[in-house]
């Protein structure tokens, strides 16, 4: 058994772990956060995706003990916080708009997908969209409100916020 | 969790990880997984300890001599993708590994990684053998170094030594002017290839085509390197590349699966091998024609 320590949305978590449990269930088991979806568990669905200091990475492809002392981001985190705590944020709220979503396993994964893109690409391509989600698989959507909805969140947030892509994490409250 | 029981080290130099590997016969190195961690997890691959060589300063960096670029072997996907001295100096590798799976994966994997699991269709072996990159291993405390274009023996084999670290490949930088080329067809975007090529024309002024690499991956066992040196000293028409190309694949053997014949396979990877050659010539188009 290994100790594993490391930050989920914005809060240290420890947990004692065999090096043989992925980053997913020890997300989903161990700090109780079950947002991050299992599909496929070997690394083609996406459902699973998380961020890791801001990057898209698969949480089924990396094993718990991998991610000590990392800084992660599930679904749980992407929310409003502050006076908008409890509130959906930008990308999510664009989901719902654009029906983006039918049965929401794949969401989790999308939306982090999307997170990742406009942290470092505001004003993104309907190409560029689609490269970002190229790694998660909608079974139900067809993608289209799916990239619908990163284009509308991305336009929402530009006017929300010219300056710097770091601080469009401010605006969805992920450093607070 | 579906891996089998296995132990986990994470050591902090090159030699004590080869140590870790010669301790146990049934040892894995563990770079960035994405190939390992879902092998682990349908229990093909079943090792008894998994050394994670994420943590070895030396393995994360570029290197630079006065004719070659090194990247160490834990260097990302996605930075090396995104390395402006990537693209000055491996133009080729640059251009192939946007095919790497997808953003997610090329956050996690490594490139090192991709050439030891030396899967058919990894688009970062095909252009190491394309080029004739140089493998370096450590092994019993020395290195060892290999040449990518007679690395690759069969799907997941290669002639690397059972209980040696894969440190570090080095590629001959790419001169001022030079044309790339890469192509693949997958069933879909980042999935495997069911047929690639690369093809790099190095120019130099006053002597003209100087070398002409080209390679094919996915269609055999391994990428392989193809010889299309006729083509040194022709005009490089339209012509001349589908002859050199189609004499080429005459030697290729190509592996059949359900999902395409070996003839299908043949067939399109003689025809992306032409498009990544003419690519190539494109990009000088205007140095060939002075």
């Amino acid at each position: 058994m290994n100790d594993v320590t490391l930050t989920i949305n914005g809060k240290p978590v420890s947990g004692v772990t065999e090096p043989r449990v992925t980053l997913l269930d020890f997300l989903r088991d161990v700090a109780g956060l079950k947002g991050t979806h299992a599909g496929c568990e070997h690394g083609v669905c996406g459902a699973c995706t998380v961020l890791i200091d801001g990057t898209a990475v698969r949480s089924c492809l990396m094993l718990a003990v991998q991610a000590e002392g990392e800084d992660i981001i599930t679904i749980e985190g992407i929310g409003g916080s502050g006076a908008r705590a409890g509130e959906l944020g930008v990308i999510q709220d664009a989901f719902c708009e654009t029906h983006g979503l039918q049965c929401g396993y794949c969401t989790p994964g999308m939306i982090l997908a999307a997170e990742a893109l406009l942290s470092v690409n505001t004003d993104p391509t309907e190409h560029e969209v689609r490269e970002a989600i190229s790694g998660n698989i909608c079974r139900c959507t067809g993608y289209v409100q799916i990239v619908d909805a990163i284009l509308l969140a991305a336009k929402r947030l530009g006017q929300r916020n010219d300056a710097a892509p770091s601080d469009a994490n401010l605006v969805w409250g992920l450093n607070s | 969790m579906k891996p089998v029981r296995f132990d986990y080290k994470r050591p902090a130099t090159i030699d004590e990880a080869c140590g870790l590997l010669a301790s146990d016969d049934n040892a894995r190195i563990l770079a960035g997984g994405q190939s390992l961690i879902p092998m682990l997890s349908m229990r093909l691959s079943r090792p008894s300890l998994l050394i994670d060589i994420a943590h070895i300063p030396e393995l994360t960096a570029f290197g630079e001599t006065e004719t070659h670029i090194e990247i160490g072997a834990m260097v990302r996907q996605a930075v090396a993708q995104k390395s402006e001295f990537v693209k000055t100096h491996i133009p080729l590798l640059a251009k192939a590994l946007g095919y790497v799976g997808h953003p997610p994966t090329r956050a996690r994997g490594t490139v090192g990684g991709s050439v030891a699991h030396a899967d058919p269709s990894a688009e970062i072996a095909l252009v190491a053998a394309t080029l004739g990159a140089e493998i370096t291993y450590r092994v019993d405390g020395a290195d060892e170094i290999f040449d990518a274009s007679d690395f690759f023996i069969g799907p997941m084999l290669t002639i690397a030594p059972p209980t040696g670290c894969l440190t570090r490949l080095s590629f001959v930088k790419a001169p001022a002017v030079c044309g790339t080329g890469f192509h693949e067809v997958a069933p879909r975007k980042s999935d495997y290839a069911l047929a690639s090529a690369a093809a790099q024309i190095n120019f130099a002024a006053g002597s003209g085509v100087t070398s002409i690499h080209l390679g094919i991956g996915s269609v055999g066992d391994f990428p392989e390197r193809l010889d299309v040196d006729q083509l040194c000293g022709t005009p490089l028409d339209d012509s001349a590349i589908a002859d050199a190309v189609h004499a080429a694949m005459q030697m290729v053997e190509t592996v059949e699966d359900l999902h395409a014949t070996a003839a299908y396979r043949k067939r399109v990877a003689t025809e992306l091998a032409i498009r990544a050659l003419r690519d190539a010539r494109g990009e000088i188009s205007k140095d060939l024609n002075q």
